[in-house]
């Protein structure tokens, strides 16, 4: 599996419409609401995290993905009894890796994607833990094996949904 | 200045990650300085909450509402088949908690009365609101969910929300048509409970896995798995004694060491929400329409109570010979009991008055005269009570009866004994014609009373044939032994005195009866009193069962009376040599 990009049309800037940019994540925030209501395991795959990474490779900038993983994160924050930034500052750390990632490595390939995606769900993870239980001090138990299920399982949603949105990308 | 712009330039994504992420540290920083985590957020952070609200909760209520459309079609209209019997199940069910209510109602008022005494207050619910679960927060350290009631519809910031089952949670952020609901499984979330049983109080809080616990409780050996806990009013949000769950089981505290922390399962499903109601009006009053319910159940009870005592009092009309069927255990109450129809006692001497007493009428025949009935004789009828009549014939064997035996009818008619009825022993008046005889007396039985003959309750004439000396036979053959009575004793019969042994004792020893062909010798003493005869029960009979009196050889008709043979005298004592 070759993670380096080896031609120029992998390294292109892959670019979306701006309604893209607008729908996809609100209606990540939405699904993962609504779902999770009737579904509470779905609370386990975190759908917003997942567009964030997905914009951020296809950017291939890492301000763009930062300043994306910001918003995205924001808003889930809003959803949430939390203070605003908890997600904010995960997601955007994330965006800001995987936007710098994205010009090295081929983020084409699904083996690509899986690896990236299930390592930057353990660093999400990571951040949260330390803004929630040394920032803010409230209980949050780190469980090492629902970490590592949970991000496994995002790591495969993630090659769907990867998969799904490429049909909507657009090749200069 | 270009080493400056070459430096912005160069670490320019860098810069602007730490320029984003110290933003957000500066407001996660602000928004941490609020007095507590329950306590409002500040205008830009509810509009930036608003703003994001607005955005994603109108899709899932769009959603929701054509889900419960279909779902509405099919329980409308398809669903239908269970809802008579479901209908009928739920009236019973509704009777019989307004019983129960009614009874708890007496303890609630005397509960009240001592809070007031006290001066304690509790609180009512007078009036909630009704909404639908609508979306969650979509994270797992956020037990959050949003509902489609806001401040439009009465809702208001820190409302108790509840199901039937049990405790929700509170409302947290409310918007015009929309609000937060903190769950009771958050850790930020709190609630005064107390074990009903035990009753240890404390505060519920979620923990890291989304489980409410009691925390920070002294250890107790009496805490057990399956007690239920319930809201204790001390936190002033919810009213006092709603099902909050059931204890699963105790940790110890690892950072309030020997602290413990009681985990409880919810009685509410909280991870199936789809209605909850939040209470937007409580009192110290118990609502009116509690009031309403408790008085009607009350009445409820008053009428049960009324219509109890009335079947108890009234006499039953089921035919107590009827043979018990499988439905009397329909009838059978809480403790296993059957209701038993209620008879009257069998009369002790029956007469023509007495149940089921008269013959019916193509049985009898005019001018006829019953014969006294003995119990358990067949072929007997039913006697005819008949005045004594002096011009009557006194020869007659069949004549003055006493209906003593419609005592033995009426007991097998009802199938029941009596309670024995002790009956004064009738006086015949002694001319001393007579042999003594002991006179029928009952003690304690429904023995029938054997039947006299009118000679005894007629006075003697020339031609009587009761001129004769005492234990004599009557010219026409007919014995003239009186009514013999038979007693029933429990226990060993005395023995009858040697010494007398004619003479009977009212309290019953037995009088040797004359042998066949033999006439009763007349005692030297002074005749007595005659008692009833004692037949030792040796439990082989039941009670009433009366021995039929035996036969006494009836003299031809023609023989001519033997004279009577004085008794032997025995010689002066002086003249022997």
């Amino acid at each position: 599996m070759a993670l380096l990009a080896s031609t120029r049309r992998e390294a292109d800037v892959q670019s979306f419409p701006l309604l893209i940019f607008i729908l996809v994540p609100l209606f990540a925030l939405g699904l993962q609401s609504f779902v999770t209501l009737h579904f509470p395991r779905f609370d386990m795959i975190d759908l917003p995290l997942l567009v964030t990474i997905y914009f951020a490779i296809a950017w291939q900038n890492p301000i763009a993905g930062t300043v994306g993983g910001a918003i995205i994160g924001i808003a889930q924050d809003a959803l949430t009894h939390h203070p605003l930034g908890v997600f904010g500052i995960c997601k955007a750390l994330v965006g800001y890796l995987a936007g710098s990632l994205g010009v090295r490595v081929d983020t084409e390939s699904h083996g690509t994607r899986l690896l990236v995606t299930f390592l930057f769900m353990w660093l999400h993870g990571g951040i949260f833990w330390v803004l929630v239980r040394r920032l803010l001090a409230q209980p949050f138990a780190w469980d090492w094996l629902h970490e590592l299920i949970q991000a496994a399982i995002n790591a495969l949603v993630g090659v769907v949904l990867f998969a799904l949105l490429d049909l909507a990308k657009r090749r200069e | 200045m270009s080493a400056m712009e070459s430096f912005f330039s160069r670490y320019r994504n860098a810069l602007v990650l730490i320029a984003v992420l110290l933003a957000q540290v500066i407001g996660l920083a602000v928004q941490a300085r609020r007095p507590s985590p329950d306590a409002a957020d500040s205008e830009s952070v509810s509009l930036i909450r608003y703003w994001v609200v607005s955005v994603i909760t109108p899709p899932e209520r769009w959603v929701h509402a054509i889900g419960d459309g279909i779902g509405g079609i099919w329980s409308n209209y398809v669903n239908l088949v269970h809802v008579k019997q479901q209908n009928r199940d739920l009236q019973m069910e509704m009777d019989r908690l307004r019983l129960e209510q009614a009874s708890l109602a007496e303890d609630a008022r005397q509960a009240q009365r001592l809070h007031g005494l006290l001066g304690f207050t509790q609180k009512y619910i007078y009036k909630t609101v009704v909404a639908q679960v609508i979306g969650t927060s979509g994270s797992d350290q956020s037990r959050i969910v949003y509902i489609d009631k806001g401040s439009e519809d009465g809702i208001r910031t820190g409302m108790p929300v509840i199901t039937p089952s049990g405790i929700v949670g509170k409302t947290r952020d409310v918007f015009p048509h929309k609000s937060q609901v903190l769950q009771i499984s958050d850790p930020t979330s709190g609630a005064g409970v107390v074990l009903e049983t035990t009753r240890i109080r404390g505060i519920l809080k979620g923990n890291a896995y989304g489980q409410p616990q009691v925390i920070n409780v002294m250890p107790d050996e009496r805490i057990k798995p399956g007690e239920k806990v319930i809201t204790s009013g001390g936190d002033q949000l919810f009213p006092r004694g709603l099902s909050v769950g059931v204890v699963d089981r105790v940790e110890v505290d690892p950072e309030h060491d020997p602290l413990v922390d009681i985990l409880i399962k919810p009685a509410a499903n909280l991870s199936q929400l789809e209605e909850v109601l939040v209470i937007t009006n409580m009192g110290d009053q118990l609502p009116p329409q509690a009031v309403r319910d408790i008085a009607k159940s009350e009445l409820q009870v008053e009428q049960q109570r009324a219509s109890d005592i009335l079947a108890e009092r009234l006499p039953s009309r089921i035919d107590p010979n009827a043979p018990e069927a499988a439905e009397n255990l329909k009838e059978m109450n809480a403790s296993g009991e059957v209701a038993r129809p209620l008879t009257p006692p069998a009369a002790l001497h029956p007469d023509h008055f007495s149940p089921n007493a008269t013959p019916p009428a193509t049985t009898l025949v005019p001018g006829q005269r019953l014969a006294p009935v003995l119990a358990d004789q067949p072929g007997t009828t039913n006697p005819i009570r008949k005045k004594p009549d002096a011009t009557t014939a006194t020869g007659s064997t069949q004549g003055g009866a006493q209906g003593t035996g419609t005592a033995a009818q009426a007991n097998s008619a009802t199938g029941t004994t009596a309670a024995p009825v002790r009956k004064k022993p009738e006086i015949v008046p002694d001319f001393g014609n007579k042999p003594p005889t002991p006179a029928p007396v009952t003690a304690g039985d429904l023995a029938p009373v054997t039947p006299r003959r009118s000679t005894l309750l007629t006075e003697p004439k020339a031609n009587d044939v009761t001129e004769t000396a005492p234990g004599t036979a009557s010219e026409n053959g007919r014995a003239t032994n009186p009514v013999k009575t038979t007693v029933v004793v429990d226990g060993p019969v005395r023995p009858a005195k040697p010494a007398s042994n004619t003479s009977t004792q009212p309290s019953g020893s037995t009088v040797p009866r004359p042998e066949p062909g033999t006439v009763a010798q007349p005692s030297n003493t002074a005749p007595k009193k005659t008692g009833p005869e004692i037949v030792p029960d040796d439990g082989s009979h039941p009670p009433g069962y009366v021995p039929p009196p035996k036969k006494k050889p009836q003299p031809k008709p023609n023989q001519p009376n033997k004279p009577a043979t004085p008794p032997a005298q025995q010689p002066p004592q002086g003249r022997r040599n």
